[in-house]
């Protein structure tokens, strides 16, 4: 364990040129110079400055920093429901998809219809759509619970059926925008090896945004810290711990206490 | 890749994702609107009935206190003319007459209410241009237009029909407009994410969501609609028609204010009816949606 935690790599890599090889490969996500400003004249707010990062196909990518950092705005951006003012996000044509910290799921449809209805953005038919929504429910196990609506199920329920929609889109990035910030520890422990589950078995890239610093430890296989008021990428830690990973364990906690001071370090430069 | 791959993490109890499933479904809110039916319905029926008790006994007591006994009868009177009406053709040949007009009145509302509001919610100078105009309509009291109906279309149910629309299709309109515009940002961003773009955005998503504000506003044009209907029966009266409106002006003429009460009641009872209509078809959505209160 002491072997791994002395493996972690801490690099700036503000400057760190892009890599060539990675340009338009399906699944990568690229931001290079990205700024993100806000309004305009002096009520201008810069959510993000320059950021640049790499995520290469494949790769749970945690990105982390308290609140203001504009880490979501960040996930708008590789989702294209935002423009960049200056800077270049590039997913290389892969399909992008959102989980948001609420479920945002149709109150109008039941489990299985919402997960359907991504079936059906995709034009898939309505055979494979029955299929394929059955697989995705068991997916998340919530099989038997396809007929209930969103009102019917508890908030850990909802955000599986929402991992569900999201992986029924079949995308090749998968962003998270908190997702489990809102469940109880319980919840969010399961959830956080059902996560670890469905990701082995697919090659999926995820960008996963949390203010939970052990959480990013827990699932990524990278951790990005970014600076408050204006976001930068301040740091970046590899995660070398082994699968499956508890997120009490200790290389998980010692790890997450470095990932804490640095983030500390940085705070203390704010209010200085 | 399988979907079902076992879980890597050993949580020495089996089956312990299953158990907190099921633990979590528990704790998932019930369903509230699977009361038995009768227990639904005598809970929707006795303040009713509680409510006509107190009228019935208010207007009693004033009854037998005297006051303008001459013209002012009881509800004894009144509802035995009511019965003896009702036994006549010519009540339900009125009653037929006046609801065709709600119901041709109100449908047409409804069409036009509808293109409107979905042409302005969805094309900017034209929201500009018509927004605030529907929602003054909407304030304007439709009696109002009946000299520029009648001027227009003479005594005809055209007329009537036209003073209707103007009364209630603002509202259906405004009810459209309403629900595009509040559907909630989140689900919008969720369903573009889904690749749902244009008309499918529109039918899966903005539509369904706006139902229950489209809702409010037929009910909302249903009232408006009925008032117009009413007003236009007592001014645009048509020779062999016989209608609500007509019954009444004729009592009026006659003084026959046990008549003319009972047809009141008869009008009352028809505007409620459909508005219980509203009443279910809210409550259905409310329940589907998980917005209802404990009911």
């Amino acid at each position: 364990m002491v072997r791994q935690v002395n493996s972690v790599t801490v690099t700036d890599r503000r400057t760190a040129p892009p890599a060539e090889s990675m340009r338009g490969s399906r699944g990568a996500v690229r931001l290079a110079g990205v700024s993100k400003v806000f309004g305009r004249g002096s009520s201008a707010v810069r959510a993000l400055d320059q950021v640049s990062l790499e995520v290469p196909p494949g790769e749970f990518t945690c990105l982390i920093g308290a609140s203001g950092c504009g880490k979501s705005t960040l996930l708008s951006l590789v989702a294209g429901l935002e423009q960049a003012t200056s800077g270049e996000v590039s997913t290389g044509g892969s399909r992008v998809a959102f989980m948001f910290q609420e479920p945002a799921l149709f109150p109008w449809l039941t489990a299985a219809g919402n997960v359907e209805l991504a079936l059906r953005a995709r034009g898939l038919g309505q055979a494979e759509r029955r299929q394929r929504t059955a697989e995705l429910l068991e997916t998340v196990r919530l099989t038997g619970f396809g007929g209930k609506r969103p009102h019917q199920l508890s908030g850990g329920m909802r955000q599986r059926v929402a991992l569900a929609r999201a992986l029924a889109q079949d995308a090749d990035v998968l962003l998270m925008d908190e997702p489990f910030g809102a469940l109880d520890a319980m919840t969010r422990d399961v959830l956080h090896d059902e996560l670890d589950r469905i990701c082995a078995g697919r090659a999926l890239t995820v960008l996963f945004v949390t203010h939970n610093v052990r959480e990013a430890v827990r699932l990524g296989d990278r951790v990005i810290v970014l600076s408050s008021r204006p976001g930068r990428v301040i740091a970046e830690f590899d995660v070398p711990i082994e699968r499956p990973r508890r997120i009490d364990s200790a290389p998980v906690a010692e790890l997450a206490a470095r990932v804490t001071d640095r983030l500390r370090e940085e705070m203390s430069r704010d209010a200085g | 890749m399988p979907a079902n791959t076992p879980l890597p993490v050993d949580k020495s109890v089996p089956g312990y994702v299953e158990k907190l499933t099921y633990l979590e479904s528990l704790e998932a809110p019930s369903d509230q609107g699977r009361r038995r039916l009768a227990t639904r319905v005598w809970g929707g029926l006795w303040p009713v009935a509680l409510a006509i008790v107190i009228v019935l006994a208010v207007w009693q007591l004033i009854h037998l206190s005297g006051w303008k006994s001459q013209i002012f009868p009881g509800p004894g009177a009144v509802l035995s003319n009511l019965w003896d009406q009702l036994q006549t053709g010519l009540l339900w040949h009125a009653i037929a007459t006046t609801a065709t007009r709600a119901v041709l009145g109100f449908g047409l509302s409804v069409l036009i209410g509808a293109v409107i509001g979905a042409l302005v919610s969805r094309i900017k100078p034209l929201r500009a241009a018509v927004g605030s105009l529907i929602t003054g309509l909407q304030t304007l009291p439709s009696i109002a237009w009946f000299p520029f109906a009648i001027i227009l279309f003479g005594i005809s149910t055209t007329a009537i029909l036209f003073v209707i629309i103007l009364g209630s299709a603002p509202s259906v309109a405004n009810g459209l407009i309403a629900g595009v515009d509040y559907t909630p940002p989140l689900l919008l961003k969720a369903g573009k994410m889904m690749g749902l773009r244009r008309l499918s955005l529109y039918r899966y998503l903005i539509l369904p969501a706006s139902l229950p504000a489209f809702v409010a506003g037929l009910k909302q044009g249903w009232a408006f609609a009925w008032r117009s209907l009413m007003a236009g029966e007592l001014l645009v009266i048509i020779a062999n028609q016989p209608s609500l409106g007509v019954l009444l002006s004729t009592d009026q003429d006659q003084s026959d204010m046990a008549s003319a009460t009972a047809i009141i009641i008869v009008i009352l009872i028809l505007g409620v009816l459909v508005d219980q209509l509203f009443g279910l078809a809210d409550g259905a959505i409310r329940r589907r949606w998980g917005l209802a209160d404990a009911s």
